[in-house]
């Protein structure tokens, strides 16, 4: 295929190779690191869930048991598989009686680790099949139904109410969304464990605990079902609990996920290590069970300015996706961020928007890219609105971007209404089918402004990536490198759940995981 | 006055004729109707002559309208009144200099998007260095010392900062609300502060395209602003709220003398 823009090669090649190192970097500093949010996550596999009388999850109970003894270096499953065989009792009946009181993981007598290690293995086999059950319904799901032409139209709901969201998703679906994201309540990414059960109450959003995944879930299966189509589920595996949020999400079968390297960090000013490391281990259980990341780099370009700041973005695409492929993701599954951002009143604007797209389009070729709506220039004048969500949704069918999040006329007045959703459904139905095949018919013109402006970025992009090679990742981010926000590697919230393994430290999920995806 | 022009009514294409688009959904298949029910409910505001240009099905028993029609009524132009932030507005050079000669120390501001808001778009316009149409943010005076504390601040964050910068006022600004819940967070936001005895501590300004300075005194700020604001207008308003409690003593030149470090 001819290329539509060229690409400088030598300097595509430098921005691979410093990634690559930044990468590195970051994973051999993480490597001898685990969090509570991590062995909350194991001690979930082995079949701990609900709630103590004081609503904490009994994940939490179990984990804090051991903490406070200040023995987690050894890995939570450990001590819990010695109490499965010193007591005899289920694991759901020992969380209940560390809750009550009664017992304590620590205190037990120890017993050999053969026989705690083959116990716990094979519990942990059962979850890792539950998962792999997932992706195999998944696949034959999409088999049997359409998932509709690229780009894909990804809406949101945001009610607050399960049930409600519920509605208003399955409405979409039958308007044409093939995507349903459930945005979180306001803050969720701060709460240091995953609510329970089903929620109604909200704010911003709604809880994204197991079983409203459930009810979303088996909703969207069955409009599914009556329209014909598969409609994808995505939820936000980001926050305090992001590894939790990965299990859930990889039972109750979601098929995206938001999931970003830095944005907790800058963001939510959670602590560095403990996202990058509760990230590690969220991307693999994402990656086993077939989930499709989201990463954000559009964020960045909601405190900075898209047409100066645009590096900082294709700089985080290619961090974010060495990141990723080292947690066992493959391209398909890495959906890489970015936004139609651009201030509305600068000349040319469009051509710089589809410079941004296509060359990320051709740099990551085998990536879904993500492709976000305008949000910062959006104003009260919701008919001007209504045409940048329409400019937006051009840019992307010319330029193969692949999941579409749909700009809302009203994105700068309130949660989308019913018909907000309906709307831009038929602005996006609209313009991909009527400039279906656009970018088919188009090269961009040599040294025209577009290829200039491409050239441009991604020489900035390389200069940026070898600063922050050389700087380290942690280091950038401390100078506030990315969206201008600096962020120090010891402070931050969830700094105290960072635990340095020990030489002894099991973790059954993490070795099933590794082994399952060869890393 | 001639009296068409004392009554105001909207205007399509003739003075007075009234008309107004419409658009909402209804809880009914699209069909006849619905057609119907969306006109009733459009008579019932006050439209005549309704006509519904277009029906679509939104599928789980929902449908959208698009209507014309024609207000019956009209407002006396005599009768309408606007409340408005009382004050003088001075530019980024008069404000800093106002600051030096009559307040005598910097003058600290803490600002956030609150509560489920995320967009920050304008509380950076008004306080980002950049700013806002051609008008630097506060972030910019020298004389002023800011705290931007982002989007998605909940109120015991930013009334905890206030108190730790001893702040001189507090800036909210809510752009994006869902089923009220802006004013919901502003009202507690001031209550908070009420039970903590800090009310008179703070001057409490919020911002917002559907904030108005009347909503602001009704919920307990010292005052609101609305879309089109511009920075210097924020920090005419706290300046000279802050002379204005602190009395003339305050700015003597000797204290101007101290406070320059």
């Amino acid at each position: 295929m001819q290329e539509k823009l060229k690409i400088d090669k030598q300097l595509e090649k430098r921005c691979r190779n410093a990634a690559r190192s930044i990468a590195d970097d970051i994973q051999s500093r993480i490597e001898g690191y685990t969090t509570t949010a991590v062995e909350r996550t194991v001690i979930r596999t082995l079949g701990v869930d609900g709630v103590s009388n004081e609503e904490i999850p009994l994940p939490n109970v179990v984990v804090e048991d051991v903490k406070r003894a200040g023995k987690l270096d050894k890995g939570a499953a450990y001590w819990f598989g010695n109490a499965m065989l010193e007591t005899e009792k289920s694991p759901q009946e020992i969380a209940e009686a560390i809750d009550r009181g009664e017992l304590s993981l620590t205190s037990l007598p120890e017993r050999n680790f053969k026989e705690i290690k083959q116990l716990i293995d094979s519990r942990v086999a059962e979850t890792v099949n539950k998962i792999e059950g997932s992706r195999e319904a998944r696949k034959d799901l999409q088999e049997r139904f359409n998932l509709g032409p690229k780009p894909w139209l990804y809406v949101i709901v945001a009610t607050g109410n399960i049930y409600e969201d519920l509605r208003q998703a399955r409405a979409a679906a039958r308007e044409g969304a093939d995507i349903v994201a459930v945005i979180r309540s306001t803050a969720q990414s701060l709460l240091d464990y995953v609510p329970y059960g089903a929620t109604t109450e909200g704010f911003g959003g709604t809880y994204a605990t197991q079983e409203n995944f459930r009810i979303m879930r088996e909703g969207l299966d069955e409009v599914g079902e009556e329209i014909g189509r598969y409609i994808q589920l995505v939820n936000y595996c980001s926050g305090l609990a992001m590894p939790e949020i990965a299990i859930m999400g990889a039972v109750e079968r979601l098929d995206m996920m938001l999931n970003d390297a830095m944005y907790g960090i800058l963001f939510r000013d959670i602590n560095m290590k403990r996202t990058f490391i509760d990230q590690y281990f969220s991307r693999m259980i994402n990656s086993y069970a077939g989930i499709i990341i989201n990463t954000g780099e559009d964020n960045y370009l909601t405190t900075a300015d898209a047409k100066e700041e645009a590096h900082t973005v294709v700089a985080s695409q290619f961090i974010n996706r060495e990141l990723a492929i080292r947690s066992g993701l493959k391209p398909e599954q890495i959906g890489l961020g970015h936004a139609f951002e651009i201030d509305p009143d600068v000349e040319d604007g469009f051509l710089l928007e589809v410079a941004q797209a296509q060359m990320v389009r051709q740099l990551f070729p085998d990536c879904p890219l993500k492709y976000m709506p305008p949000t910062k220039h959006m104003t009260g004048d919701i008919f001007k609105g209504h045409l940048q969500d329409g400019l937006f949704n051009l840019a992307s069918v010319m330029t193969g971007q692949e999941i579409q999040l749909l700009g809302m006329l009203t994105e700068a007045i309130h949660t989308p209404f019913l018909h907000d959703r309906a709307l831009s459904i038929e602005n996006a139905r609209y313009i991909f089918n009527n400039a279906r095949h656009l970018g088919d018919e188009i090269v961009f013109k040599q040294d025209g402004i577009i290829q200039k402006r491409a050239d441009k970025v991604l020489s900035e992009t390389a200069i940026m990536l070898e600063e922050v090679a050389e700087k380290g990742l942690m280091g950038a981010i401390e100078e506030g490198m990315f969206a201008g926000i600096s962020r120090t590697i010891s402070g931050g919230k969830g700094v105290e759940g960072v635990i340095k393994k020990g030489e002894d430290y099991y973790n059954p999920f993490l070795d099933q995981l590794k082994e399952g995806l060869n890393i | 006055m001639d009296d068409n022009k004392k009554r105001i009514k909207p205007y399509g294409d003739t003075l007075n004729d009234g008309k107004v688009q419409m658009s909402f959904t209804l809880p009914l298949q699209a069909g006849p109707e619905a057609s119907e029910a969306g006109k009733m409910l459009a008579e019932q505001m006050g439209l005549e002559e309704v006509d519904v240009v277009d029906i679509k099905d939104l599928g789980e028993g929902f449908c959208y309208l698009i209507l014309y029609g024609k207000v019956k009524y009209s407002v006396d132009r005599s009768q309408v009144r606007i409340t408005r932030v009382e004050m003088e507005t001075m530019s980024y050079y008069e404000v800093n200099d106002f600051i030096r000669n009559k307040i005598g120390r910097k003058v600290v501001v803490v600002g956030a998007c609150t509560g489920s808001d995320a967009h920050t778009v304008g509380l950076d316009a008004i306080m980002n260095m950049k700013g806002y149409a051609g008008e630097y943010g506060l972030e910019r005076y020298p004389e002023i010392e800011t705290y931007n504390l982002g989007s998605q601040v909940p109120n015991e964050v930013l009334i905890k900062k206030a108190i730790k910068v001893d702040a001189d006022a507090i800036l909210v600004s809510q752009v994006v609300t869902q089923k009220g819940a802006h004013v919901t967070n502003l009202t507690e936001l001031v209550e908070m502060i009420e039970a903590e005895g800090l009310r008179e501590r703070f001057i409490l300004v919020v911002g917002g395209p559907r904030i108005s300075h009347e909503l602001a005194l009704e919920i307990g700020f010292d005052a609101g602003f609305g879309r089109g604001t511009i920075p210097p207008e924020v920090a005419s308003y706290i300046v000279q709220k802050i002379n204005e409690r602190e009395g003339d003593s305050n700015g003597s030149y000797d204290q101007i003398e101290d406070g320059s470090k």
